[in-house]
């Protein structure tokens, strides 16, 4: 495993259990950096340590140590940080230490995109750049808001603990977003090739598995999983041979994950019956029922639509809005989702390609080629733009 | 220990409240106050006169420079600060667990700010 490798698939666990010794996300951060430069100069590409993973842990467990000590004056918490780094046992993988991590970046005290995006940094290793994409919004700027973040968890002594019982309810919904917001990366990613990024993917399933383990008697925790394992049982089928992304409409359904579908409209049966539904719970349904349709004209638009309408009172998002009308759209008709759009602005390329859609099926073959240039404006990966370039090409022709 | 400030804002009354209301909120305080100073949690506090006792004062052209003083508070703003506590707590969870028992949290808000610890030379 390469250094980069191990940094991407360890690093999120390093960095938290080094939070919890040193009490510390600064020191812990440099600490870690200090490990990967030490990797860079000791390891070789063909020879890396047997044990990557560990090395990185110990050698950034005696360089926080190393830091701690060249301090003059340390204080209680310092002192108690040398003593565990000194003193406790290599770390197994303990995943208490991420979840503790995401309850702290997800704190009520911190602005909720701050949450995510310093989630997406500390817990899965992306980097501020990924992150920029992810939020639509320039390097410098992400930079300074997840820069802002970490000092405000300093400062402000913002504890790196799992709540207890009673805070739990208001705590857990920054974290059900954070972990869809992990998993939807992976899904798809910003830029580039979109399957890169599988592992994050999976990274979202576990840990939206490790809140049902944490809080089974959260239905939203059960409708997340439920959410991830059905949008990932679609996967293979989304890319062709060539890494190029398919439609719902032309995916081949005989390579779906079926018994994942069935797992998780299982879920959804299990919890609907708590009658305390939720976005998570609302958006499973919906793709459970893409999952169990046999054809994507056999798909129960009807219902599709109605559920998008629920979302949509509990969620009046752009990105719901544009959902509902491509259902709409199948279920009565594009002039009607047309119309639905006609009050949205946003940068937003799937609203445009959904507009080019609409316009293209009602014959308005001119506005349809202004919304795919408009949606081509916006960054992408590239197997979406292919996609976007085809449809104007065909538009052309 | 870190320690916070909790900065009380409310809307200031137009009227003076009555006795009554005035006992009733007092002794909400009183309750607050003798409460956390038993946890060893108020390091101290006060309740400010209203902002219109209030006078902001800047020096122009830096330090020496002239005394301008101005009459009212910094921010003319529809919630003012009218008292506040130092609070030491274990952390911004338990900040927050006691800065929600201050009756001004639920006649206005409250603000939890850390203080800034300097180094001891």
């Amino acid at each position: 495993m390469s250094l980069a490798e191990t940094l991407r698939i360890e690093g999120g666990r390093i960095l938290a259990t080094l939070i919890r010794y040193t009490g510390d996300f600064h020191l812990a951060e440099d600490a870690l950096q200090d490990a990967t430069l030490a990797a860079l100069q000791r390891w070789s590409d063909d020879d890396p340590p047997p044990n990557p993973g560990g090395w990185l842990m110990t050698t950034a467990r005696n360089k926080a140590l190393d830091r701690l000590r060249r301090e003059g004056k340390r204080t209680a918490k310092e002192e108690e940080a040398m003593r565990l780094l000194d003193t406790e046992p290599p770390p197994p993988d303990d995943k208490d230490d991420r979840l503790r991590l995401l309850f702290t970046c997800c704190h009520p005290a911190i602005a909720p995109p701050s949450q995510v995006a310093l989630s997406l940094r500390t817990i899965c290793g992306l980097s501020t750049e990924e992150i920029a994409r992810v939020f639509l919004v320039k390097t410098p700027t992400m930079a300074q808001r997840i820069s802002r973040t970490k000092a405000k968890i300093a400062d402000a002594h913002i504890p790196y603990r799992v709540p207890s019982d009673y805070e739990l309810p208001e705590r857990l919904d920054p974290v059900l977003v954070t972990v869809y917001a992990v998993f939807t990366a992976g899904h798809h990613a910003p830029t580039g090739r979109f399957d890169e990024r599988v592992d994050l993917a999976a990274e979202g399933i576990r840990l939206a598995r490790l809140l049902t383990e944490l809080m089974p008697d959260e239905p939203e925790c059960w409708g997340l999983l439920a959410l991830t394992l059905a949008t990932q049982a679609r996967r293979a089928a989304r890319v062709d041979d060539a890494g190029e992304m398919v439609l719902l409409a032309d995916q081949d359904r005989s390579q779906w994950d079926h018994a994942a579908i069935a797992t998780a409209a299982a879920i959804i049966d299990r919890h609907q019956g708590r009658r305390r539904p939720g976005p998570f719970q609302v958006q499973a349904a919906i793709a459970s029922l893409h999952g169990m349709a046999p054809s994507y004209e056999e798909t129960d638009w009807v219902d599709i639509t109605e559920l998008y309408r629920t979302l949509e009172a509990m969620q009046p998002t752009t990105v719901v809005r544009v959902n509902r009308a491509v259902a709409e759209a199948e279920a009565y008709g594009p002039d009607r989702a047309l119309e639905l759009l006609d009050d949205v602005d946003s940068d937003w390329h799937y609203l445009w390609v959904a507009r080019a859609d609409f316009q293209r099926r009602l014959g308005l073959t001119d506005e349809a080629r202004r919304s795919l240039h408009r949606a081509l404006a916006a960054d992408m990966n590239d197997s979406d733009r292919k996609l976007l370039e085809r449809r104007l090409a065909e538009l052309k022709g | 220990m870190p320690r916070y400030a909790a900065l009380i804002y409310s809307e200031e009354p137009t009227a003076p409240p009555s006795d009554e209301e005035m006992g009733l909120v007092m002794a909400d305080y009183t309750e607050f106050g003798e409460k956390s100073r038993t946890a060893g949690v108020n390091l101290g506090g006060e309740a400010l006169h209203d902002t219109s006792t209030a006078t902001t004062v800047r020096v122009e052209g830096g330090k020496g420079g002239e005394i301008m003083t101005t009459d009212g508070p910094f921010a003319e703003t529809k919630e003012a600060l009218g008292g506040f506590y130092l609070l030491q707590a274990s952390d911004l969870d338990d900040a927050i667990k006691w800065a929600s028992q201050i009756p001004g949290a639920w006649h206005g808000r409250v603000e939890v700010r850390p203080i800034w610890e300097f180094p001891e030379e």
